[in-house]
């Protein structure tokens, strides 16, 4: 199967601020895409790819640089693929107060000409999806054929026909859920106090300082990290092997190779990712609760998506984001005698599983944009 | 169920413009039948993955799901009708599944391999499980968990206060009201809960 190639990101400029969910506003802000494809003359078919925790608007091809860096959905998105380029215009979008070149924390605040650093205002998932939403008029697109992302990136998708239901004819969200239980806030508030409790942190503002808190990026993201692989497959991988053929009797060093490979993971994020977008992105993550607005009653918070058409996918091994919590936006979109289908793949590779390439959720996904691609030649 | 014949009977059994859940549909064949020839919508329940994405290519809607862990995703009556075709006889929890049937839909329609057939009775009085187009397995590796027969049918409704609104056999294509018990493969059963129930 072919790439889409060496792509260059584009940014697009809104001078006009975006009102916050918080009640705050966000003033003037750039908002970093990528697209692959072609839009169609009449522009209906275009899919917008919501990301998650610590991915961007590169989500396929490589990027013309020293890196070459692939795009974290390159097996989904491009030519031949599930999400056919030769078919879609697929669009890419870096969310607000990312560090991957969307408006964010280390940039300049206007008010005082530093960067925002603590500062940034608190972006909910609604408010990246508002944004989203800013984008897609700029690029002329009246109506997305579809939205469609994973994790955090399935909140995104779930938004939109939420907030924007006429704006978008199919959501696909998987590995997702309707808000976060707690024992997931639980593990972000331990990785936020890891960020928070650096001394390299100077209260986000270490910007100033010349200093990243890395310590606390590399902890928090060993964290994530844990929580992201089933058991099976962290066994699976690594058991109880030994870096060192042997026990070296030291409760410092690395002895298993899940401390090593744990610990590379950790070192690899701190030197890209942002501590400041660590925090804000968990926030979102734990504030996303459609239902929270009706009482609770997930069923009710779905009534305004009644055209709109679902794709939701969860894996069986995915502790973080388990099958249950899709089988609620399941049921609430049956609820709403709203169009859904549901796919719960048996995966071993628990929530990584959406960025993988298993053939039985490709298959699906593949199917499902065959669906789309024949709408939208009608 | 395969033949064509036999889905074009069922479907007959389905009032146009339905709300139709299609428990185990399959590759949804007789839900895009449904949708295309007698205007119904729904949903279709499939554990199989493959069956997923023909689902999703003819455009059913479908859930996938254990049949097995109960119908909780779906409200009273919140079906017209609920099908549970060639489904029955592969469940654990048979008993549970035809009440959660009656619950969801105002109508349900099974079907399933009769196992008295006059050819099962002859194996079995030769000392042999039948090996049929209808039931095609070997004794020991047969996805049919449970045998049951037309009569047998009868008495599993009654016990769970369902009303019997229609029942007859198939065989070849045709429709048997006769002798069902003996002469039909297959057996269909209408039926919708009992005020009692």
């Amino acid at each position: 199967m072919h790439s889409v190639g060496i792509v260059h990101p584009q940014s697009r400029h809104f001078e006009q601020p975006l009102p916050l969910r918080s009640g705050a506003t966000l003033p003037p802000f750039t908002l970093v895409y990528e697209t692959y494809g072609t839009l169609n003359a009449d522009a209906s078919n275009a899919v917008l790819v919501c990301h998650a925790l610590n991915a961007s608007h590169h989500v396929a091809g490589r990027h013309d640089d020293a890196q070459g860096a692939e795009g974290w959905w390159d097996n989904l998105v491009g030519p031949g693929k599930p999400l056919d380029t030769e078919r879609f215009f697929v669009i890419g979008v870096n969310n607000l107060g990312s560090c991957f070149g969307s408006t964010g924390p280390m940039h300049p605040n206007p008010a005082t000409g530093r960067p925002y650093g603590a500062d940034f205002p608190v972006v909910t998932v609604e408010d990246w999806v508002d944004a989203q939403a800013r984008l897609i008029d700029a690029l002329g697109i009246r109506q997305l054929a579809a939205v469609i992302g994973g994790s955090l990136g399935g909140m995104q998708a779930l938004a939109w026909t939420l907030r924007h239901a006429q704006r978008v004819r199919h959501c696909i969200a998987v590995a997702s859920a309707p808000n976060l239980s707690a024992q997931n806030i639980a593990f972000n508030e331990v990785a936020r106090r890891a960020i928070t409790t650096d001394p390299d942190f100077h209260g986000g503002n270490y910007y100033d300082h010349g200093v990243v808190p890395a310590r606390g990026l590399r902890v928090a993201r060993m964290i994530g990290h844990i929580t992201y692989l089933s058991d099976d497959s962290m066994e699976a991988k690594f058991g109880r092997e030994l870096r060192n053929g042997g026990l070296g009797y030291t409760t410092q060093d690395i002895e298993f190779q899940i401390e090593s490979y744990l610990r590379y993971q950790g070192d690899k994020f701190s030197e890209y990712f942002d501590a400041n977008t660590y925090l804000l992105i968990t926030r979102a993550l734990d504030y996303f609760d459609p239902a929270a607005a009706h009482g609770g009653d997930l069923s009710a918070a779905f009534a305004p998506a009644c055209d709109n058409r679902f794709l939701i996918v969860s894996f069986t091994t995915d502790w973080r984001f388990a099958p249950a919590r899709s089988r609620e936006i399941v049921k609430a979109l049956v609820d709403n005698r709203i169009a859904v289908s549901y796919a719960e793949i048996d995966a071993p590779h628990g929530h990584d599983a959406f960025l993988l390439d298993d053939a039985r959720y490709h298959d699906v996904l593949r199917a499902t944009f065959e669906r789309i691609a024949a709408e939208v030649a009608r | 169920m395969s033949e064509r014949r036999d889905l074009e009977l069922i479907a007959e059994l389905v009032p146009p413009g339905s709300r139709v859940l299609d428990l185990g549909c399959g590759d949804g064949e007789l839900l895009a039948h449904l949708a295309a020839r007698r205007g119904c919508t729904g949903y279709g329940v499939e554990i199989a993955d493959a069956n997923i994405p023909h689902c999703v290519k003819r455009g059913v809607q479908v859930i996938q799901l254990n049949l097995d862990d109960g119908l909780a995703l779906f409200g009273d009556r919140s079906f017209d009708v609920v099908l549970q075709l060639d489904t029955l006889q592969h469940l654990h929890n048979t008993e549970r599944m035809l009440r959660e049937t009656a619950r969801v839909g105002r109508i349900g329609i099974v079907s399933f391999p009769n196992f008295a057939h006059w050819p099962n009775r002859l194996s079995v009085l030769r000392g042999r499980m039948p090996v049929t187009k209808t039931l095609p397995y070997q004794w020991y590796d047969t996805p049919n968990i449970r045998v049951g027969t037309f009569a047998d049918f009868e008495v599993l409704a009654r016990r769970n206060g369902l009303r019997i609104l229609d029942a007859f056999g198939l065989h070849g294509g045709a429709m048997l009201r006769r002798w069902p018990n003996l002469r039909a493969s297959v057996a269909v059963f209408k039926f919708e809960r009992g005020a009692d129930a």
